[in-house]
């Protein structure tokens, strides 16, 4: 369960905004809505506890956010796509799931790369894919790691129509399975409708 | 940790054996700070050239010095160890940027950041990396640049176990100027500026105990030094740097 | 004023600290004023002509007391850097920064200082002496907190990365100290040493306790200017600042 309270962010002296109080309850999901500019980003990576608020706190499951099991159980996908140029999206995916301390067999990797239609590309070095393939590789994550919480900003950037009812079919299912996701995207998310926050 | 992927869902995705297919992070984090070093050397040797121009910089370097003073033996004898260890110092910084760079600029070192294992010991794994790329070649080329200097082989012996001990302080230490300048405006020039006072007790211990040998006063007393100097180092260094990732990524 | 009626946390406020500012920095100009004409009369006039130095030996006054100054700024700036860290109050912070240009200043005068000793006592601008030597790299020290602050466009975050330097920078002090001391004693046999200055006459030593506490007082008028300056440039955008006469003249 994820609470927001007060929360007011600052970008040098102009703030951001202010106030923001919301709560996301397992097997919900909140869209975070704005015209550019007005702290999307921000607040999401408040959320994922990358960025301190000026004002307010967040909390997960009662307790300040920011610790171990907050980490473990948290995934977060920010604009840039995550993935190491000169590494192969196997590569990328064995990594980041050992940075974590767990282990990824390659079979597995290469069937969760599959299912997000890079098949045959496991083995190139990532430099050599698409803004879209690219930004599937750390998609892939979603699958390879369990995680309570997904974070996810502009997800659905650079995908083509079946990948976007992919990952939109992928965040249904988290969310139906007792999951929580916080998104924003500049497009009609596919879902069906979750909490709206305005900033 | 009750599974988040009830088998109807992941039918409905096609992935056969689930519980198989997502990973259980495990409490091992020397095996997160393994894999970051691993990852890091990994990304080295596919850009050799990088790490080879910090290297042929310190040849460069090593060889200014007679041609800017005179081939005279006895003063290179006595310049040896200092140009030795200055170019050591220089041929570090180049590589310093290297190591948070371009992890930040293509977004890795947030996840990084996120990553549930404990961030000082992701940093130690990279600072390893940079000193077995930028560090330990240096230990190896020393002694057959110290030739040049016409350095005994016992002193050629010290300069190497000083470098040995001090090149894994100037990592260390570097971190924490790499880690604070991170994406901010004249990075390099500024991380320098940051970062070479602080090595000046390394460099100071470092060439002392070359000079020591050669007096015949033994190295015993600098080396030891060098020793504490990567202890406290090794110690600090990680907190220090987490600290100051944290603030770089606000 | 008791202790009890004075509000002390109110005054970590930019806003309640500025005209308090405003108020003490007369007082301390006035006491380095003092202290200043006391010491420099003492240093010039009462104590007595060196016997091996003659009374070149004079700028010990400005010298030592310089040195002093550097070193305990840079620990003050680091401790109020530090609190600005681990508490999140702006004014710690911005009285770091305030400082910072006054410290460097003084490890420049005792460089500067210690030039215009050495040459007509040793013969040269310039001896690696140790204190000098630190003296050098503890200016070093200060450009590269100032520098990084300068550098950093977001004011917050120029002030903890700023604040991790200082602190590191602090526990590497002492040993670059004990390192510079050590490598000086080595090569040096020499008795070019501005340690070991001229064996102290009590009125020397007076001389340079009061031009110590001159320049202490002087740091503190000069830090609180700049402190008021930076409280004014980071709380632009707020009401009182806008209401202040400054705002519109």
């Amino acid at each position: 369960m994820l609470t927001v309270h007060n929360l007011t962010c600052v970008r040098g002296t102009r703030p951001l905004f202010t106030g923001v109080d919301f709560a996301v309850a397992p097997g919900s999901w909140a869209h975070v809505r704005g015209p550019n500019g007005v702290g999307k980003t921000s607040l999401l990576r408040i959320l994922a506890g990358l960025a301190k608020p000026e004002e307010g706190e967040v909390r997960w499951n009662g307790e300040k956010i920011g610790g171990e099991e907050f980490r473990r159980e948290l995934m977060y996908l920010g604009h840039r796509a995550a993935v190491k140029d000169d590494l192969t999206a196997l590569e990328n995916l064995v990594f980041a799931a050992e940075m974590d301390g767990a282990t990824l067999s390659r079979e597995h990797a290469e069937d969760a790369l599959q299912r997000f239609g890079l098949a045959g590309r496991e083995d190139l070095p990532v430099r050599f894919l698409s803004a879209g393939q690219k930004r599937r590789v750390l998609l892939a994550r979603t699958v390879t790691r369990r995680a309570k919480l997904w974070i996810l900003d502009e997800p659905f950037t650079a995908l083509d129509v079946k990948a976007v009812d992919f990952l939109a079919n992928l965040v249904a299912e988290h969310v139906k399975a007792g999951g929580m996701a916080v998104l924003t995207s500049h497009q009609a998310i596919p879902l069906a409708p979750g909490q709206v926050v305005e900033l | 940790m009750s599974s988040l992927r009830p088998p109807e869902t992941a039918r409905a995705l096609g992935l056969a054996g689930t519980d198989a297919v997502l990973s259980e992070p495990q409490a091992s984090p020397f095996k997160a700070m393994l894999s970051v070093l691993r990852r890091d050397l990994l990304l080295a040797m596919r850009r050799k050239a990088e790490v080879l121009t910090a290297l042929f910089f310190f040849l460069i370097v090593s060889s200014l010095f007679p041609l800017g003073i005179g081939p005279e033996p006895a003063l290179l004898r006595k310049i040896g160890p200092g140009v030795l260890w200055v170019g050591a110092l220089l041929a570090t910084m180049l590589g310093l940027q290297r190591m948070f760079y371009s992890d930040h600029l293509d977004g890795t070192l947030e996840q990084m950041v996120l990553s549930s294992a404990p961030l000082p010991l992701l940093v130690t794994g990279k600072v390893i990396a940079h000193w077995l790329v930028s560090g330990l070649p240096v230990v190896v080329l020393a002694p057959v640049l110290g030739l040049q200097f016409d350095l005994d082989p016992g002193a050629l012996w010290i300069l190497a176990l000083g470098l040995l001990i001090g090149t894994p302080v100037l990592s260390l230490i570097g971190a924490v100027g790499a880690a604070l300048t991170l994406g901010v405006r004249g990075g390099g020039a500024l991380l320098s500026l940051l970062v070479l006072p602080l090595y000046i007790p390394t460099l100071i211990f470092g060439a002392g105990a070359v000079q020591a040998h050669l007096s015949g006063q033994g190295a015993g007393g600098h080396l030891s030094l060098l020793g504490a100097l990567l202890a406290l180092t090794l110690f600090f260094v990680p907190w220090a740097t987490t600290a100051a990732l944290r603030i770089s990524l606000e | 004023m008791s202790y009890r009626l004075i509000n002390w946390f109110k005054l970590s406020s930019p806003y309640s600290f500025f005209p308090l500012a405003g108020r003490m920095i007369p007082w301390f100009w006035a006491l380095a004023l003092v202290f200043g004409v006391a010491g420099l009369y003492m240093g010039f006039f009462v104590a007595p002509t060196d016997a091996t130095q003659g009374d070149s030996y004079r700028i010990i006054f400005l010298h030592v007391p310089a040195s002093w100054l550097s070193m305990f700024i840079y620990i003050v700036m680091a401790f109020w850097a530090g609190m600005g860290l681990a508490f999140n109050t702006r004014l710690s912070s911005m009285w770091a920064l305030s400082l910072a240009p006054t410290g460097a200043l003084m490890a420049f005068l005792s460089l500067w200082t210690g030039a215009l000793w050495g040459k007509p006592t040793w013969g040269a601008w310039w001896v690696w002496d140790a204190r000098l030597t630190s003296e050098l790299i503890l200016l070093f020290l200060y450009l590269g907190f100032m520098a990084l602050h300068a550098a950093i466009d977001e004011p917050r975050r120029a002030d903890r990365a700023a604040a991790v330097l200082a602190l590191v920078g602090v526990v590497n002090v002492p040993i670059i100290y004990f390192s510079v001391k050590w490598w000086n004693t080595l090569h040096q046999g020499s008795s070019v040493s501005m340690t070991k200055a001229p064996s102290m006459a009590q009125t020397m030593l007076w001389g340079m306790l009061l031009m110590a506490l001159c320049f202490w007082m002087y740091s503190i008028a000069a830090a609180l200017t700049r402190l008021r300056a930076v409280i004014l440039e980071r709380e632009a955008h707020t009401d009182w600042v806008l209401r202040l006469p400054e705002a519109t003249a």
